[in-house]
């Protein structure tokens, strides 16, 4: 029985390979679990073995190639009949729908024959569904195929793609939310997230903004998150491992701290464009940056470059938030700090118990890049900075 | 009540209801029906009205054909969809043809009943599924008629339409038990159904393979996969608006029936997603159907041959994979 060696999924993300190496050549014999190919992946070189006692009849991909999960690599004798049915058989002889001219030459190639050797790596396959959404979203084809390289597009990708452009579609609020839901479940999936949670005496942060704000017109006044968000750039920028990106399996630190301010957006839904540089700017030109922002989320302005560059979090429920709120990591970030809402509560100094203001600090990172006591760290760091507000 | 009792309930009501209406067709008198649908009707209805008839199936669908152009309200019996080929010619050359020959003069209000479907090593000469070639021909109406429900009442609906219709009974249900839903005392010919309410997928089909399609909905639902399953009920005409309302909030579909893929009621049914729905789908829209085989008398041959919900299943998956099934 003749059977297609296709290039299996060798992970939940996984949408292509480059083949590096043949380990058969055509009329070489290979036995069930022997390595047939071998091909690279982002996770590095893997050797695919063969599911059949077979002998290889044709390659019909050439070492550099990439291609998609589920592309004939080759094609085998197998001896006998299988053992088990694949666990999900390929519709037979289902070819990709090729682009045809109204006159079909009677010298078409036979169906079988589309994924022929040579061919160039398949175009993106993009549902019909996700082509019909790309319109409506103002996406073009040719994003969606830079978008896929290679890969399969659905609907879910067209809105991610649309929700990291410019806000301005008539839709954005559906895309938004798939948008939120594909980051935090990639988010929940791929990092292993742990958590610590401080609490601040916010008193000396409190008076020093009521002092500074009390000479000041309106709209120069200074804001709590503005003074959390500069701590948090400070002491990222001075503890290693929470700035920066964790991608192709390892951290890179990043040298600019751009915090995202988490941005609550009319009418549901959530951005956290960023402050850019917010670790080296002056309180006055960050509030004046913060306030810029968040005009243009409501006014739906924002700058593409503003959605991507955040290399750490912060989020706040402001004043009708809780006491504490654990935060979910902004892929491909490593790090978030969730701020409380500021509460009188009663706090022990020096053996005697008062009333203060208590701020909570909550940080979700990512383990596989620090430890819980690195972590510790930068929160006590970003609590060491607030207790001096002036020197922010 | 069996799906046999609801078909027997559905004849007896019939017969009482309306003195046009008679049953012919072989062993349905004296032997009570091949499949024991008719037992004891003899004896209530006597031999005018429950009539057997010699083993020539062109003979007495034409008698049929005839009686309902004169008036009467004939349902024949037509042991299985396989024999019902020696009366083709009357089906599709006759019945189906002279109400538009005769500008609409000549009606031919008839009724065949026949079993159909495979999965009781009956061999191939008794095992096929040729409902879909039916449903292929203008003129006829094509109900398969899957629950307990349809069993009791389709039969009515069947008599008081104006035009032949054909009840395809899949002989692997006519042991299956269940109710009636209290109240329920008719149900039309136009309108699938929807037997099991999902948001990932649409599993199309009728006849016994709505139960497969059920069970191997539960399997996927223990994995977190919603099938949409919907009872096609009538074959002919399809019922467009379900199917393409339940394939645009699910985008995906499979279809599942025991005939044949090719050139197939299933191929139909893909064609006109594709022409109605084709901007909703997200992968490309799969089928499981019989083996391309004459059905396997052996035991193994023919589970293999015929769609099960292990292969439901994998169709399904594959539908829903990352790649898009193609």
């Amino acid at each position: 029985m003749e059977l297609e060696f296709r290039l299996p999924s060798l992970g939940a993300d996984m949408e292509s390979a480059t083949l590096t190496e043949w380990l058969k050549k055509p009329g070489e014999r290979v036995r069930h679990g022997e390595p047939l190919v071998t091909v690279e992946t982002t996770k590095g070189l893997i050797d695919i073995e063969s599911y059949e006692d077979a002998e290889v009849l044709e390659q019909l991909v050439q070492p550099g190639s990439k291609v998609a999960v589920g592309t004939a690599l080759a094609r085998l004798e197998v001896q006998g009949a299988s053992q088990a049915p694949p666990a999900a058989p390929a519709p037979e002889a289902t070819p990709p729908p090729a682009p045809m001219g109204p006159l079909a030459p009677a010298s078409r190639p036979p169906a079988s024959a589309v994924e022929s050797p040579g061919t160039p790596p398949p175009r993106a396959r993009i549902s019909p569904a996700a082509r019909r959404r790309a319109q409506e979203l103002g996406v073009s084809l040719e994003e969606l195929e830079r978008f896929a390289a290679g890969g399969f597009v659905h609907i879910e990708d067209v809105e991610k793609l649309a929700a990291q452009r410019p806000v301005a579609h008539t839709d954005a609020r559906g895309a938004m939310r798939a948008t939120i839901g594909a980051a935090m479940a990639r988010a929940k999936r791929e990092i292993p997230h742990y958590y610590l949670a401080h609490a601040v005496d916010f008193a000396p942060a409190r008076e020093w903004l009521a002092r500074h704000n009390a000479t000041l017109p309106v709209q120069d006044r200074l804001i709590e998150a503005v003074l959390i968000t500069k701590a948090v750039a400070l002491a990222a920028a001075r503890i290693e491992g929470f700035n920066g990106y964790f991608l192709h399996g390892r951290f890179e630190s990043s040298a600019a701290v751009h915090v995202g301010a988490a941005i609550a957006v009319r009418g549901g839904g959530l951005v956290a464009p960023a402050l850019l540089d917010a670790d080296r700017k002056d309180l006055p030109t960050l509030m004046r940056d913060f306030s810029a922002l968040v005009t243009r989320v409501r006014a739906g302005h924002l700058r593409s470059g503003e959605f991507t560059a955040a290399t750490i979090t912060v989020t706040s429920l402001g004043a009708e938030g809780v006491d504490v709120l654990f935060p979910i990591i902004n892929p491909p970030q490593v790090a978030i700090v969730g701020a409380g809402a500021v509460r009188e509560q009663p706090w022990v100094r020096d053996g005697e118990l008062i009333a203060r203001p208590v701020l909570t600090l909550a940080l979700a990172a990512d383990h596989r890049v620090t430890d819980g006591r690195a972590g510790a760290r930068l929160l006590r760091a970003i609590a060491d900075l607030l207790a001096q507000p002036q020197a922010l | 009540m069996t799906y046999r009792d609801a078909v027997h309930e559905a004849l007896r009501d019939a017969l009482q209801a309306d003195p046009r209406v008679f049953l012919m067709g072989e062993d349905v008198g004296r032997y009570g029906g091949s499949y024991a649908v008719s037992k004891g009707l003899l004896e209530e209805f006597g031999p005018e009205r429950i009539r057997d008839t010699p083993l020539s199936e062109s003979a007495f669908v034409g008698a049929g054909i005839g009686a309902a152009l004169g008036g009467l309200r004939p349902i024949v019996e037509v042991m299985t969809v396989n024999f019902s080929l020696l009366a083709l010619d009357q089906i599709v050359n006759n019945a189906a043809t002279l109400s538009h020959m005769s500008g609409g003069q000549l009606s031919v209000p008839l009724v065949i009943r026949l079993a159909t479907g495979a999965g009781r090593q009956l061999a191939a000469q008794h095992s096929h599924s040729l409902e879909g070639w039916y449903a292929h021909i203008p003129g006829l109406r094509i109900c398969a008629p899957a629950t307990i429900e349809d069993a009791r009442f389709m039969l009515a609906a069947a008599l008081a339409c104006p035009d032949p219709v054909l009840l395809f009974e899949h002989l692997y249900l006519y042991n299956m038990e269940g109710g009636v839903p209290p109240g329920l005392e008719r149900v039309d010919l136009e309108h699938a159904a929807i037997r099991r309410a999902g948001k990932d997928v649409t599993l199309i089909t009728y006849g016994w393979s709505l139960y497969k399609c059920l069970t191997a909905a539960e399997a996927l639902a223990a994995q977190g996969i919603e099938a949409e399953v919907l009872d096609l009920r009538t074959l002919r005409p399809l019922d467009d608006a379900a199917i393409m309302a339940s394939v645009r909030r699910t985008r995906r579909a499979v279809i599942v029936d025991e005939g044949w893929r090719s050139g197939s009621l299933s191929a139909e049914l893909t064609t006109r997603i594709v022409e109605q729905a084709f901007y909703d789908l997200e992968a490309p829209v799969a089928r499981v159907c019989t083996a391309e085989v004459p059905v396997p008398y052996a035991k193994h041959l023919e589970d293999a041959a015929l769609p099960g919900p292990a292969a439901i299943e994998a169709a399904v998956r594959s539908v829903l994979a990352r790649d898009g099934g193609g």
